[in-house]
């Protein structure tokens, strides 16, 4: 494991994160989740589901990314990154597995301001191809492209987006119920293997072939298509419900 | 917002942009209410642009665009889950986010303001995010609270100590006030106001206004011409 997926999966990077609760403050406020044992359900609903998603979507991110690195590319790698319809492909794999329009513009409000972030802390040519071709990417795009500028490679990429669908939703139960802090990390970490085995499951999914023969359409490729896309209706709810409440502490 | 093709990702620099001026204080002490004043005072020779940072509504940025000082779309709100201390002093995103949106739909602009949520008084701006800041107190939170400090009450580079008017029937004693501001201010101005006599703010609006004309002095680029001021 590279030591700057500790600086990416911490709650303390500076990427927006904290406002944003995954679904649990409706859950919270429509009853679905009043205490541990609900959330314990929740999570893992989430993480099995969008989690698992968002965690193939980072791996393949991550893996596009890796071949535009100016190291592996013949030429130095172009100026700008490159990766134009790579990156719009991958990010419309992203929509297709967003139902909800409110998670979409959630998922790409974070993506827009990791991007932004990270590229101050990581500068590279392909974070800016990436904002180039699109500004605000869903999340687990721009995680898995910040993940590879930064040294990791897909496993972490997908580690870190699985992790990031439950600790988000923990911590915003906690201050909205007022649980014990200590109660649910203890239930962040039953989470363990599951969210290993979907990092490992997401980090053997289909990936871009990085030596394409010569002519073939390499940048957007059909492999992507097979990727999971694991659907989660009653978040989708969840979302839609928040987005048209008049009182909310959290923007999704 | 911010999801058109704008590539606006740079690092910080203040050269051809707005000052953005932090506000801050307490729950109830006239934040919003001085964001209001400074709209209707700066409004007419100014190009502005404010973001509110709500509890749990967005009750302030739909009062600003009720009261109509500003073109309601000048005006974004930004959830702050739970932390608006977060949101203006540790995790800025949100808010630079919409700080530039703002400049990039309206812009050049000369004064963005952003308002925090209701804190307490340990809640400052990060330099990441407000060039200036202004701390908001008012005086029926009693007159002992400039001396208990805080880093709003200590650091910020104004503090206004509102609803002057109130100070007789809270037992208020404004002159113990202002001393113990001074003292642990050292030498950072204070103004004292009440916004319900005063609806420009305007001894407020002179002090943001020479703020604005330094900021420009110093970060004015030939690509980005400013309005001329009628102050």
């Amino acid at each position: 494991m590279n030591a700057s997926l500790l600086l990416l999966a911490d709650s303390r990077l500076p990427a927006g994160g904290h406002a944003h609760s995954g679904g649990a403050e409706r859950a919270v406020a429509t009853g679905a989740v009043r205490d541990e044992h609900d959330l314990a359900a929740f999570l893992h609903g989430r993480l099995t589901t969008t989690g698992r998603v968002a965690a193939s979507l980072a791996a393949a991110s991550c893996a596009l990314a890796t071949t535009l690195l100016p190291d592996a590319t013949p030429a130095g790698g172009p100026a700008s990154g490159g990766g134009e319809a790579g990156w719009t492909a991958l990010d419309a794999e992203a929509d297709a597995r967003t139902a909800s329009p409110a998670q979409r513009a959630a998922a790409r409000t974070q993506g827009r301001l990791l991007l932004r972030v990270a590229r101050r802390i990581w500068p590279s040519p392909v974070l800016d191809g990436l904002a180039l071709a699109v500004p605000s990417p869903h999340h687990p795009v721009a995680l898995g492209a910040v993940a590879a500028v930064a040294g990791c490679p897909p496993r972490d990429a997908a580690l870190a987006a699985a992790y990031h669908s439950v600790t988000g939703p923990a911590t915003a139960a906690v201050r909205l119920l007022g649980l014990d802090p200590v109660a649910v990390h203890r239930l962040l970490a039953t989470l363990s293997d599951t969210l290993d085995a979907i990092a490992g499951t997401a980090a053997a999914s289909p990936h871009p072939d990085p030596t394409p023969p010569e002519g073939s359409p390499s940048e957007a490729p059909d492999v992507w298509a097979a990727l999971p896309a694991h659907a989660a209706p009653a978040l989708d709810l969840l979302a839609e419900q928040h987005v048209r409440a008049t009182t909310r502490l959290f923007v999704s | 917002m911010g999801t058109d093709h704008a590539d606006h990702h740079h690092a910080p620099d203040g050269h051809g942009r707005a000052l953005r001026l932090g506000i801050g204080g307490p729950v109830g002490s006239g934040k919003t209410a001085l964001v209001a004043a400074l709209c209707r005072t700066l409004g007419p020779s100014m190009r502005l642009g404010v973001v509110t940072n709500d509890i749990y509504t967005t009750e302030d940025a739909d009062f600003l665009r009720r009261a109509g000082v500003l073109d309601p779309a000048r005006i974004v709100a930004v959830e702050t889950g739970c932390c608006p201390h977060t949101a203006i002093r540790d995790d800025i995103a949100a808010n630079i986010d919409a700080v530039e949106t703002l400049e990039e739909r309206f812009g050049p602009l000369d004064l963005v303001i952003v308002e925090s949520g209701g804190d307490n008084l340990t809640a400052t701006f990060s330099r990441g995010l407000a060039d200036k800041q202004i701390f908001v107190l008012d005086v029926s939170g009693g007159d002992k609270v400039p001396r208990k400090g805080g880093p709003g009450v200590t650091s910020a580079d104004l503090l206004v100590v509102n609803k002057t008017d109130l100070a007789p029937m809270v037992g208020a004693d404004l002159t113990v006030m202002s001393r113990d501001a001074a003292a642990v201010r050292d030498g950072k101005p204070v103004l004292f106001t009440s916004i319900r006599e005063d609806r420009g703010a305007h001894t407020v609006a002179d002090w943001v206004t020479g703020m604005v004309h330094d900021w420009r002095h110093v970060h004015a680029t030939p690509e980005t011409p400013h309005a001329t001021l009628h102050p």
